[in-house]
């Protein structure tokens, strides 16, 4: 009877130890692909930004401007959250 | 003692079916991010280098592309660098504070 039971596919599944490993696995790989979308976002903001004439290379005032431009948008944004929070404060 | 040797030819199986699904993932993942990066480079530098979209794309048009396309590229590692180390010392303060 049992040897009517095993199923035809259970050759595709995986043991308990690797299902937790693939799932730590796409974890990883989803944070790596989120810090990726964030820098096209960021690129495609700053290279408008920073970027006026296309020479051979990125020039130092360039560079730092990218720089500065990753920074002040990561500044701006933690300042709206914070700022957020002091209306919602103010309101209760 | 059995239980290994009669799983031998199973688990290593399940070793290369874990392999291939997660050089599956990397590889779509992969894709996608060069799909993102072509598309952006190709409407950035469009907009750079063809203003008055003629008859066909001149040699200096195309010339033009050419440097805009190493420019966001080193554009974009620029920014990658300075996101990472932001991101970096954020995570490390965040600690000292805890």
């Amino acid at each position: 009877m049992s040897s009517l039971l095993p199923k035809p596919n259970s050759n595709l599944e995986f043991d308990e130890a690797t299902q937790k490993e693939l799932g730590k696995f796409l974890e990883s790989e989803n944070a790596r692909m989120r810090l990726q979308q964030s820098i096209h976002t960021f690129t495609d903001l700053c290279w408008d930004k920073c970027i006026n004439k296309i020479s051979n290379k990125i020039d130092r005032g360039e560079e730092t401007c990218l720089t500065n431009c990753v920074e002040r948008f990561l500044d701006t944004s933690l300042f709206i959250v914070k700022r957020l929070e002091e209306t919602r404060k103010n309101l209760s | 003692m059995n239980y290994s040797s009669n799983n031998y030819g199973l688990s290593s199986n399940m070793e290369n079916r874990k392999q291939a699904v997660m050089d599956q993932v990397r590889n779509e993942l992969a894709l996608a991010n060069a799909q993102e990066l072509i598309n952006k480079i190709n409407e950035k530098c469009f907009s750079k280098c063809i203003t008055k979209p003629g008859n066909k794309l001149e040699s200096s048009e195309q010339t033009c592309v050419a440097k805009c396309m190493d420019r966001y590229m080193e554009a974009w590692n620029i920014v990658s660098r300075a996101y990472i180390s932001r991101v970096q010392r954020e995570s490390n303060s965040q600690g000292e504070s805890l």
